[in-house]
């Protein structure tokens, strides 16, 4: 079983990237289990929200405690929350970053894999603000799993209320953050 | 079978529930939104919105008169069905009791959650509790696909001529209402077809003069009562006779109990709810090891199914009722059932866990299959306390 943990603000759109990753693996007949941590749910409060892959089917309905993965929609995050709490040693955390620095800070404390995506630039020169497209896109790029094409799939049924114009920024947001974690993968 | 099944989508329990409200397609769904049970009406109010549906939605001031609503609709000929949650349904149980008394087969969803004080929003069974003694059936899901099943399955059992009751279908809030999971839909003509027209004796509105909501004197209002109380308990049988056409025709069976591992179990968790599944993972982990565990799930809890958990739990040396409900003063519900019908040689404890939405990580339940080792310690335990609360256990 793959755990995923998302740290992001209220509206950045942790819940909604939990839900697309659940559906990209759905579309690899994976099992799958997609949910946020609800709270007082204020814009811009930190939130928690989660994504539970496996090849059988999954039956537990506890929290995630110990996750494989931890993806970090805002920078400034990284110094308000425990971001790797709990994360396994061996695991890997995925971050939004503005410069390569906030990166290694996490790296100088956190044994496993780290990579950090300049999302909110990639997302805006793709003609978006959502950071959690990129960051799904650098996710597959970097992990090897799911496919871009499901991802694209996934993001399109998840977001399919949206006008073509977003939908088309998001798919190019999404290739761009792929791109990256392509980067990161071959680089170690 | 490939036939009747859609793809499988994700979807949360909520999405799921109204999802089934859809395929039955109600004539009427009176509706006051409430968390965690929102997302079932939000998502059945698009539909209508859609033209996915043709159902009358009323939206009305309170649960209280959702659920008075509900009754008129019900006896007036109309398959009806609603919603609620936590003080929503504890607004509406003055009222369900009058829909059992008057036999009106209205069909809810329960998003399961705390009762206040203090204001908590997440999952237990409080609420459930509460309308234990309504009359109503209650049924609980383990996920979001059997939140979905039993929803299907729950208009044949409510409008079934032995019954005509009231039926709750429970999940537990957050962790099935707004957990996203693979979900398989049947076609909707399939669900139409299962589900059947809604029939009932004396429609209002059905060319055959009647009244009802009557004033019963104390020469007949025990009669009426007691063959309220038969019906409900008719409804055990017809629940058996619904999951095992569902499990026919659509692969899926949902027994009144789901015994897991039992076969040799020597230590055994009864149950009810969304811990299932983590409960199921600690067996199977636990059995890797050689340890002769199991697990019964109650998925109907009202009639309650006292002979097929007996004959679950079978020769089973101890066992432990796990509650996400209390009864302050005395043994929880759940426990307190278990005991007053059980007859067999078992040694039954009490637990008490997630109230209140509190996290049950399998390592809760593994505490308990090891405590089951060792001699009982009396009274009620609470599982999963922090702090010095730990120490205050009874």
């Amino acid at each position: 079983m793959i755990e995923v943990r998302w740290h992001g603000r209220g509206g950045q759109g942790a819940k909604t990237a939990s839900h697309v990753l659940a559906v990209a693996y759905l579309k690899e007949d994976k099992s799958v289990q997609a949910f946020p941590e609800y709270g007082p749910e204020r814009s811009g409060a930190p939130m928690l929200a989660y994504t539970r892959v496996d090849d059988r089917p999954i039956r537990r309905h506890c929290a995630v405690t110990q996750p494989d993965v931890v993806v970090v929609l805002d920078p400034s995050l990284t110094r308000e929350v425990p971001v790797t709490s709990g994360l396994k040693s061996e695991g890997r955390i995925l971050l939004n970053v503005v410069d390569a620095g906030e990166a290694g800070e996490v790296a100088r404390t956190y044994p496993g894999q780290v990579l950090g995506v300049s999302a909110d630039q990639l997302a805006k020169e793709a003609g978006t603000r959502f950071p959690n497209v990129v960051l799904l896109g650098a996710y597959a790029g970097w992990v090897g799993t799911p496919s871009l094409a499901h991802m694209e799939e996934a993001l399109i049924e998840v977001m399919g209320h949206l006008p073509a114009k977003a939908k088309d920024a998001s798919v190019r947001a999404m290739a761009a953050g792929y791109a990256a974690g392509e980067r990161g993968r071959a680089n170690g | 079978m490939a036939k009747t099944m859609l793809g499988v989508e994700v979807l949360t329990g909520g999405e799921a529930t109204a999802h089934a409200m859809r395929q039955i397609r109600p004539d009427v769904v009176p509706i006051y939104p409430i968390t965690p049970q929102t997302p079932i009406i939000q998502t059945f109010s698009r539909f209508v919105a859609d033209g996915k549906v043709d159902t009358v939605l009323l939206q009305v001031e309170s649960e209280h008169s959702a659920m008075s609503a509900a009754v008129g609709a019900a006896l007036a000929g109309a398959r009806t069905m609603t919603a609620t949650a936590s003080q929503g349904l504890a607004l509406m149980v003055e009222i369900i009791y009058i829909a059992s008394g008057l036999r009106a087969p209205i069909v809810m969803a329960v998003g399961n959650r705390a009762l206040s004080a203090p204001i908590n929003i997440h999952g237990d069974h409080s609420d459930g509790m509460l309308a234990r003694d309504s009359g109503a059936v209650q049924i609980y899901a383990e996920n979001a696909q059997e939140a979905y099943d039993l929803m299907v399955m729950a208009p044949r059992i409510a409008e079934h001529p032995a019954v005509l009751l009231p039926v709750l279908v429970g999940q537990d809030g957050f962790s099935v209402t707004h957990s996203a999971e693979n979900v398989a839909l049947l076609r909707d003509e399939e669900v139409q077809d299962f589900v059947g027209p809604y029939e009932i004796p004396y429609p209002l509105l059905g060319g055959r003069p009647s009244s009802q909501g009557l004033f019963a004197m104390p020469d007949a209002y025990y009669e009426i009562k007691v063959r309220q109380i038969l019906a409900l308990e008719a409804a055990e049988q017809v629940f058996a006779d619904t999951a095992r056409a569902y499990a026919l025709r659509f692969g899926r069976h949902l027994g009144a109990i789901e015994p897991y591992r039992m076969d040799d179990a020597e230590r055994a968790i009864v149950l009810i709810g969304s811990t299932a599944g983590t409960a199921k993972d600690v067996v199977d982990e636990l059995r890797e090891r050689g340890e002769k565990v199991g697990l019964v799930v109650l998925r109907l809890f009202r009639p309650f199914p006292h002979q097929a958990l007996a004959d679950a739990l079978g020769g089973v040396a101890r066992v432990a009722v796990l509650d996400r409900a209390t009864a302050p003063g005395t043994f929880p519900p759940l426990f307190a059932d278990i005991r007053a019908g059980y007859q067999g040689s078992a040694e039954l404890r009490s637990y008490v866990y997630g109230l209140g939405g509190r996290d049950t990580a399998p390592q809760d339940i593994e505490k308990v299959y090891a405590e089951l080792r060792q001699p009982a310690k009396g009274g009620i335990r609470y599982l999963g306390l922090t702090g010095e609360d730990q120490h205050g256990e009874s």
